[in-house]
């Protein structure tokens, strides 16, 4: 009961809550971390994975080195960046990419390559260009596993950006590894909580977007 | 619309390992007809059709169109030109029936809303009630998705359609049905149809004209389906078409020769003394008819003629436009042994006993034989 009343009154102390170092702008911090990381993963491995996924290539080579990069442990590729380019954002992204990039990109791939074959080749058959075939017919069927890996992705990158703190930088991790130099035990369970009520708030995002974006005939629930 | 016959030229498709798809094809699909590939798998017929939209290219040889080579066109745009169905229909789960009748128009830059009014039509024209138009393509049965197929096809009035198998995937009763409905609805739109099929009977039932091919690609025979039966070019032709060749032969013949027989058709107001006649003649059942002239059933010589005694007539057939499959079928369902023959308005015209067919198909087949001869 002690550590439940202490995480509450130090999320509801104001001076928490303000000014720098406070709540609202390490949270922002870890906001910036993550976006940025899964928008530059979105960026490399949605192509790859529908380009993969359309034409069959490569696929045997991209899934195991996609395998092999999930078992990579992310402090241990924060450290190596840190040694190879010095203090600094670069390395916390690179971490994170090299985080998020495996799921959207097997994810992606599963996707469009376990669309029904008759669909593109209807689709071919009709008079459909090869992007449109992909955009048209295989992205949108594939849709709910793409929006997956993007949420695993997103969610992974959220919890794991608290690292960002081991190297000198802000972000909701400051709190937790501040916390535990201290010994302020409230403060490092206080922010991960945080950390928690982000990342759930990803997951609701993706969630709802899933619901907007995938049409019915996919879900295959009425409208 | 304008007239589509599609030529095959010397056609050859080999494949890098060596394997033989179709071998040097000629052959012409004329315009406004059905012609239906037909074969055992592996014979090249599916291999065929998807040469004529370009989905796969011929090794040797060319494929025309009215004339023109079909590689001179951007294949996508050559696609859109002919309309193409396949064996699962291959429908967009994503988009709604309409939508998915839709694609061609839209792809050709019509407005969707134009292209939605005339995808509305078209479901009609299939038999589909607008109302299904809103839903999506898991939300429909197996035979409704295959004639949301056709329709989707059909959009953009190509000249052309080109079918794979469109019936195979569903039940036997539903396919029944969809090639009822098919025949109806190309005697509407007479468009230029390749039909690919394993099934020798859909051939028969539905092709103007039948290509067989065999094993290894190559085209055994052309014929129409009656010529077909009839004269099968060599063993292999005959062994595909089965065993009932003969009896499906029939199908092609003409009922309205067949000698009738009006003496056995009474109403309740008949004389005891003729029914009594008619025993006498060796006839146990006479038909027994309405005050309209329409069959009630069959009732027995030796008894009353009423029509709760009555058996029922299963079968009848109408001499102007069945065929004396159809007749031999009625004789064959009938406790008398005796064909119904029935005006256009299912008024009785008379009776036929086997015999009376039997005479007839050896007539018919005769005939045929005479105008074959004379061509």
């Amino acid at each position: 009961m002690n550590i439940l009343s202490g995480i509450f009154d130090w999320l509801t102390s104001a001076d928490n809550w303000s000014g720098a170092g406070g709540i609202p702008q390490r949270m922002l911090e870890h906001l910036t971390y993550s976006v940025v990381a899964l928008a530059l993963a979105a960026v490399i491995a949605l192509p790859l994975g529908l380009w993969i996924g359309h034409t069959g290539r490569l696929a045997f080579l991209v899934v195991n080195l996609s395998n092999a990069a999930r078992a990579l442990p992310t402090v241990g590729v924060l450290i190596l960046a840190v040694a190879l380019v010095g203090i600094g954002f670069t390395p916390v992204l690179l971490a994170l990419v090299a985080l998020a990039v495996p799921p959207i990109l097997v994810n992606t791939y599963e996707g469009v390559r376990s669309v029904d074959p008759t669909v593109p080749a209807a689709a071919k058959g009709m008079g459909m260009r090869g992007p449109q075939i992909l955009l048209r017919a295989e992205v949108p069927v594939a849709l709910p596993a793409i929006l997956l890996g993007l949420r695993t992705a997103a969610v992974q990158t959220i919890s794991t950006a608290t690292i960002a703190a081991l190297v000198s930088l802000g972000g909701l991790g400051r709190f937790v590894f501040d916390g535990l130099a201290r010994s302020e035990y409230d403060q490092v369970a206080g922010g991960a909580v945080l950390v928690a009520a982000l990342a759930i708030a990803a997951e609701g995002l993706f969630t709802l977007l899933m619901i907007t974006l995938v049409s019915p005939g996919v879900r295959r629930r009425s409208t | 619309m304008w007239p589509a016959m599609i030529t095959f030229e010397h056609v050859t498709k080999r494949y890098p390992d060596g394997t033989v798809a179709v071998e040097d094809l000629d052959l012409v699909c004329p315009t406004g007809q059905i012609t239906v590939f037909v074969g055992p798998s592996g014979c090249g017929k599916t291999t065929s059709l998807r040469m004529i939209n370009r989905l796969l290219e011929p090794t040797e040889g060319r494929i025309l169109v009215d004339g023109n080579d079909v590689r001179e066109r951007d294949a996508s745009v050559l696609r859109r030109d002919m309309g193409y169905v396949i064996q699962q229909a291959g429908l967009f789960p994503h988009r709604t029936v309409l939508d998915n009748v839709a694609t061609v128009p839209m792809l050709l830059g019509v407005s969707r809303k134009e292209a939605r009014r005339s995808a509305a039509e078209q479901l009609e024209r299939v038999g589909l009630v607008p109302e299904l138009g809103k839903r999506y393509p898991y939300q429909l049965s197996g035979g409704q998705q295959q004639r949301v197929g056709v329709a989707r096809a059909l959009a953009a009035d190509p000249p052309i359609m080109l079918m794979d198998e469109p019936f195979s995937a569903v039940d036997p009763v539903v396919r029944g049905d969809l090639q009822r409905e098919f025949l109806r609805l190309q005697d509407d739109i007479g468009k230029t149809i390749v039909f690919v099929t394993h099934d020798v009977d859909e051939a028969v039932k539905l092709g103007d004209q039948i290509a067989v091919f065999a094993t290894g690609g190559h085209l055994v025979q052309v014929d129409t389906p009656e010529r077909l039966l009839a004269a099968p070019a060599n063993e292999f032709v005959a062994d595909f078409l089965g065993g009932d060749r003969g009896i499906r032969r029939l199908t092609f013949l003409a009922s309205d020769r067949v000698g009738l027989d009006e003496s056995d058709v009474v109403d309740s107001t008949v004389a005891p003394g003729l029914l009594e006649a008619l025993g006498d003649a060796g006839r146990d059942w006479a038909l027994l008819v309405g005050a309209d002239r329409h069959a009630v059933g069959w009732v027995p010589t030796s008894g009353v003629p009423a029509a709760a005694a009555a058996r029922p007539v299963e079968r009848t057939f109408n001499p102007a436009a069945d065929s004396l499959r159809v007749a031999l079928d009625s004789a064959l369902l009938s406790p008398a042994g005796r064909a119904v023959a029935v005006d256009d308005d299912g008024r009785v015209l008379g009776t036929a006993a086997h015999a009376d067919i039997l005479r007839a198909v050896t007539d018919e087949v005769a005939r045929s034989q005479r105008v074959e001869a004379a061509s």
